[in-house]
């Protein structure tokens, strides 16, 4: 469960504030699969940065599992990252030298699991996302950019996260395979019971959430259930 | 992160570009190597110049004409320039002395030698027959000169080897034959043993006359221009050298010891002072090895910091599944680390080899020490970690947000 009250975040450019996020309030429970939508600009991005634990708001309080983690250290927040947060990006940074199996394994390496175990796990996650087990060993760009963004969330999966964080996941493909991909975090909503935050600026992308939270200049301007 | 994950990490990133890795691997290939190699040959050098000092003999005092010059090693110029020194002297120092080994004067000097048309400059020492033990001198074949050729102002002469290459060609047996100095008719009786060095001090190249012929029919006085006095043991030659200057004092009426017209040197003097010397070359050799270990050092930098850029967004996706700034310093550290101690390694192998092959070639006899492949893989592991630190720094402070960003 994770809950945020009254966020704030200022970036100073020079003398001027810039106010990304003013007092924004809301509540996500275990399991559920919600959509964050806004144009550019609208601090979207600089609000799942903030659930994400990569940065720390400059004013409220930001629970998860009742924790307030707006006032953790650097090394803390890696942790809850590591243990609570799977991410999915855009731009699906795989890492172009290695094999599918060790991108999804790496997360395991920061978490210190076990190395029989690593394999093991590894292709669960794949399997989950529905990757086709002859392509564990091949390198990203030999893979297209649906089966790639699987490996993305097999990689967000494998250390058993509670909360996966899609920051636009679909943005880099098209309609069909952004489909097999929303798809995907659907099954693992309803068969794993993942909490999924998804970011996106798109109306498609947003009607697969079951809750859509609009946020436009910083600020919620509406949450309701879809 | 585990240990084992980390040189995981290492090796993958560091195979992932193989030429860049391997050039820089290349720079402190060179540095370790070329300090290795340096300082083997500057101990080489070092062992072989007092190995050349110790074969003019053992606990050597040599005492010469001229005045002191206080400490440190004599210009050679100043010898025989002076007359002070006699035979009287030496025979003194020879009764007095009851430390003194044995006392062995003699008169050198250069002179033009003849025979059988092939002609050569050559040293000529007028020495005694005290002169092989002191020294260090053995006769190859036929004998030294013997104190009766002393007595009898015998014209007698035995030759170096390097001497009797020059007058009659290698390995000639040369017993009986005659050579000419300054015109005088000499019968060869000897020749000495090989002692081999060349250059400094060599005593091949030289012929050795009774010390009395030599005053009597070349130099036409009765002064000598050394006197080489040998102590028992190592440990009286400081005091017999100060015995030997208050005699000499006395004998030549001198009160004030600061203006002797001799002076005395001591052989452990003279292998100090080498010693230093020679240091002091070792050490200016390490340095511009050193240079070369620095740039080598600078390279892996350089390299560290392309990287590090070049990886920005994979830092960021490092940090955003869960990697603290100690893992993604610990990452590139060890990265330069690595490098550095393979460079080592191999730079070490290299510096043994250019070593091994300086002395195969028989220009110094070099010797790589321990001390000194232990202080090059210190070394390595220090330059990795010193200019591995800064990059690794740079990374793991990165901002997550900004390096997934990062294009």
């Amino acid at each position: 469960m994770l809950e945020i009250k009254n966020i704030t975040k200022t970036y100073k450019t020079g003398n001027i504030d810039f106010h990304a996020l003013k007092n924004a309030s809301f509540k996500i429970d275990d399991g559920e699969f919600v959509a964050i939508m806004g144009p550019s600009g609208s601090g979207k991005s600089t609000l799942m940065h903030i659930l994400g634990c990569l940065d720390t708001p400059t004013g409220g309080a930001y629970f998860l599992d009742g924790k307030d983690v707006a006032k953790f250290s650097e090394d803390e927040l890696a942790d809850i990252r590591k243990n609570k947060i799977g991410f999915v990006f855009q731009s699906f940074n795989l890492m172009p030298r290695s094999t599918v199996l060790r991108n999804v394994i790496l997360p395991l390496v920061y978490a210190e699991a076990e190395v029989e175990e690593r394999t093991k796990k590894a292709e669960a996650a794949l399997a989950a996302v529905g990757l086709d087990k002859g392509h564990f060993g091949n390198l990203s760009n030999q893979l297209s950019g649906g089966q790639i963004q699987r490996v993305a969330i097999a990689r967000a999966l494998v250390n058993n996260p509670k909360l996966i964080l899609a920051d636009e996941p679909t943005g880099n493909l098209d309609t069909k395979t952004g489909e097999i991909v929303l798809k995907t975090f659907e099954k693992l909503n309803t068969e794993q019971g993942k909490t999924i935050i998804l970011i996106t600026h798109e109306n498609d992308v947003a009607a697969h959430a079951r809750r859509i939270i609009r946020v436009k200049d910083g600020e919620i301007t509406s949450d309701s259930k879809n | 992160m585990k240990i084992a994950d980390v040189f995981q990490e290492t090796y993958f990133s560091l195979s992932a570009n193989k030429a860049r890795s391997g050039l820089t691997i290349l720079g402190i290939v060179i540095g370790i190597g070329s300090v290795i190699a340096m300082v083997s040959i500057g101990q080489g050098a070092q062992g072989s110049i007092q190995s050349s000092i110790q074969s003019i003999g053992s606990n050597l005092i040599m005492v010469t004409p001229g005045a002191q010059r206080g400490g440190g090693f004599q210009v050679s110029g100043a010898r025989g320039s002076a007359r002070t020194l006699t035979q009287a002297d030496a025979d003194a120092i020879a009764k007095e002395i009851t430390d003194a080994k044995a006392v062995a004067p003699e008169l050198s000097g250069r002179y033009q030698v003849t025979s059988r048309g092939k002609n050569t400059n050559t040293s000529i020492v007028g020495a005694t027959a005290a002169y092989p033990a002191v020294r260090n001198i053995e006769a190859e074949a036929g004998s030294f000169i013997s104190d009766q050729n002393i007595k009898s102002l015998s014209k007698v002469a035995v030759l170096g080897p390097t001497t009797r290459d020059d007058l009659f060609g290698e390995g000639i047996e040369v017993a009986g034959q005659t050579i000419r100095i300054r015109g005088m008719e000499f019968k060869v009786v000897g020749v000495t043993k090989s002692k081999g060095g060349t250059g400094f001090g060599s005593q091949d190249d030289m012929i050795f006359i009774p010390l009395t012929t030599a005053q009597r029919f070349l130099a036409g006085e009765q002064y000598v221009t050394t006197i080489s006095v040998q102590a028992k043991d190592a440990e009286s030659m400081t005091a017999i050298q100060q015995q030997i200057t208050d005699l000499l004092l006395v004998r030549h009426k001198i009160s004030d010891p600061q203006s002797a017209d001799f002076s005395t040197l001591n052989q452990s003097d003279i292998v100090a002072t080498a010693s230093s010397i020679t240091q002091t070359f070792t050490i200016l050799l390490a340095a511009v090895a050193g240079i070369s270990l620095l740039v080598g050092g600078i390279g892996i930098m350089n390299m560290m910091l392309t990287t590090v850029t070049e990886r920005t967004k994979e830092i960021g996706l490092r940090k955003a599944i869960g990697a603290k700034r100690r893992d993604i310093n610990l990452q590139f550290l060890t990265e330069a680390i690595a490098l550095t101690l393979i460079g080592g390694i191999i730079g070490v192998m290299l510096g043994w080899l250019v070593s091994f092959a300086v002395t195969s070639l028989g220009l110094i006899q070099t010797k790589v020490s321990p001390s000194s492949v232990l202080l090059a893989f210190g070394v390595s592991a220090a330059i990795g970690i010193i200019f591995g630190y800064y990059p690794a720094r740079r990374a793991a402070a990165l901002n997550p947000i900004e390096a997934l960003r990062y294009e």
